[in-house]
């Protein structure tokens, strides 16, 4: 069992040392950053719209800032985070390319899960005629937040025609790694993000 | 009938400091006396006192009342924030309020005598700066045994007071709390007090700032400034929205007095000001908000000059604040990041411009209070 039920956030912890600087883009309640900073001891830094969350955060001990992410994170100075986290919300930003970009330029290493369109069961909804709805793409089309739909195969080559390195990959399904072709069987991907030619700090 | 939430009826205290005070200017005064009020009890730790520090045209008056007969008449300006079981709660926290250096709600200022001549100081009053009232309210401290604040907290002037706070005594306050403020004032900014002082210092009823001698005060020009003041403090959408092009008479009547709506609110809240505030206070007092600018000797590198702070920060700001607009509040939040202070940010949709931080908008008390709540020893 995982804390706070995220099955997530151990494969997240695992890929940050202890005493880092964590921004984390889209924090909701700062559930994770309260994880990190119990576990890891990390000084964390929440971004977060929505005016309940933001008070939710204050509730959790945890430091938010309410910024619009559209507004990109041009105040943010270079480099001043060992790791940017965005955590299932990428698909609810337009600014894709760009906040990528800025997410690497502010940190070491970027952090990012999102649903996965190509999961099998998605696929399966499209071939029958409908939009996939599930556990993590849980809205109607004409209701969802979500604005951009993608898969892994995509996110790839995003990834590798804007320079950006994939430096480790993993595939959920049910809250449980996956094995075999993610792009398939994973309903959700978290990804470890970093600079093509930098080192990496994983 | 008593309101459980209010502090109640509350009386003034008056503090007396005999020894000099020299202020950033290069003068000097003798000694000085602050005005101040208490609510709540200061516990055994001395761990949980705040100080709350007020704007332009605020006083030590913050919570409560004076008269009972006249609860909301006499009510202090931050009323909606401070009381038992409201978001500053006095149940938890020892609260301070008091009136800066300066000014005219009985603490030293220019109403005052001047020892040297005995006669009102008037226009002789020194120019004093945040800086001087952080000390002065630091001497304060030490006279109420409060070796450190749980928080100093104040919204727009008052805000530049808690951030000064942090910056002068780090190691005397855990937790700074910034609302509708700006590390410095911009141009325009500086531009709308000129306006203001300049509508004081050309009314003939002035006489140099020795107006008391003559039996006057400066009324006009006190009401102007008030009135440009009172524009900058509401947003266009609220003003809009409240006045509109709203007609008294209903027609246009071709005469200079009242016709829109708007002139008639602006006339009253000029005329109110006028009254009771005195025109020497609001003149060094636009002075105070003109040279505040701790990034000044840092070559306006704000982000160097606050690394002395040690405090954590709460900072908030209005999307309708134009006079002190959410980016000066970024400003602070982004150099406070630098410097690797906690800090949270809460940027608060509400339509009443910059006086909304004297308001009680649902997300604003919200997330002030559980700031504060977290904080509470």
């Amino acid at each position: 069992m995982t804390l706070y039920g995220r099955f997530d956030f151990d494969h997240i912890a695992r890929w940050i040392q202890p005493g880092e600087r964590v921004l984390d883009l889209g924090c909701g309640d700062g559930t994770l950053l309260k994880f990190l900073q119990q576990g890891k001891g990390i000084h964390g830094y929440g971004v977060e719209l929505d005016p309940d969350n933001v008070t939710a955060c204050i509730r959790n001990g945890v430091n938010v800032l309410q910024f619009d992410l559209e507004r990109g994170l041009q105040g943010f100075e270079d480099d001043s985070f060992d790791h940017v986290i965005m955590s299932l919300s990428l698909q609810t930003v337009r600014h894709t390319v760009p906040l990528l970009k800025e997410m690497l330029r502010v940190g070491h290493e970027a952090v990012v899960s999102f649903p996965n369109f190509g999961y099998q069961p998605h696929r399966e909804a499209i071939a029958a005629g409908r939009m996939p709805v599930s556990k993590h793409l849980p809205y109607q089309w004409y209701d969802s937040p979500n604005v951009r739909f993608f898969t892994i195969a995509d996110f790839d080559a995003l990834c590798a025609e804007q320079g950006i390195q994939v430096r480790e990959l993993l595939a959920f399904a049910n809250g449980q790694p996956v094995a075999g072709d993610p792009n398939l069987k994973g309903e959700v991907a978290l990804y470890r993000l970093g600079r093509q030619g930098a080192a990496s700090g994983g | 009938m008593t309101d459980p939430n209010s502090v109640g009826l509350v009386v003034p205290q008056t503090a007396r400091f005999d020894q000099e005070i020299r202020l950033k200017s290069g003068a000097c005064l003798p000694g000085f006396e602050l005005v101040f009020e208490t609510y709540g009890q200061l516990n055994a730790a001395r761990s949980n006192a705040v100080l709350v520090c007020h704007a332009l045209s605020g006083s030590h008056h913050v919570a409560g009342y004076y008269d009972a007969q006249q609860k909301k008449k006499t009510l202090g300006w931050w009323d909606n924030l401070v009381g038992p079981g409201k978001p500053l709660d006095t149940n938890k926290f020892f609260v301070v309020g008091v009136n800066n250096l300066g000014g005219c709600y009985g603490s030293t200022g220019p109403r005052s005598i001047n020892p040297e001549t005995g006669k009102p100081y008037g226009a002789d009053f020194p120019l004093v700066t945040v800086e001087d009232w952080v000390e002065a309210q630091a001497r304060l401290a030490d006279r109420l045994g409060i070796g450190t604040w749980a928080a100093v907290i104040g919204g727009s002037l008052g805000g530049m007071q808690a951030l000064q706070w942090t910056l002068a005594y780090p190691e005397r306050v855990r937790h700074g709390i910034v609302i509708a403020s700006a590390p410095r004032l911009s141009a325009q900014n500086i531009a709308f007090n000129e306006v203001a002082r300049q509508a004081i210092l050309s009314d003939p009823d002035f006489h140099g700032g020795h107006y008391y001698e003559h039996g006057v005060v400066p009324r006009n020009g006190l009401r102007l400034a008030r009135m440009v003041g009172h524009i900058t403090y509401l947003s266009d959408d609220q003003m809009a929205e409240k006045f509109g092009r709203q007609l008294r008479h209903g027609e246009h009547r071709f005469h200079y007095d009242v016709e829109f709506e708007i002139e008639s609110y602006l006339r009253y809240q000029g005329d109110k000001f006028a009254e009771f505030f005195d025109a020497n206070t609001y003149l060094l007092t636009t002075k105070a908000l003109d040279y505040f600018d701790p990034a000044f000797d840092y070559g306006g590198d704000l982000r160097a000059a606050l690394a002395r702070a040690r405090a954590d920060f709460f900072v908030a700001s209005f999307t309708t604040d134009w006079r002190f607009s959410p980016e000066r509040s970024r400003e602070i939040v982004y150099a406070l990041l630098h410097n690797g202070r906690k800090v949270s940010y809460a940027e608060i949709d509400c339509d009443a411009g910059h006086d909304s931080f004297l308001l009680d908008a649902p997300h604003y008390h919200a997330a002030l209070g559980a700031y504060l709540e977290g904080i509470a020893p």
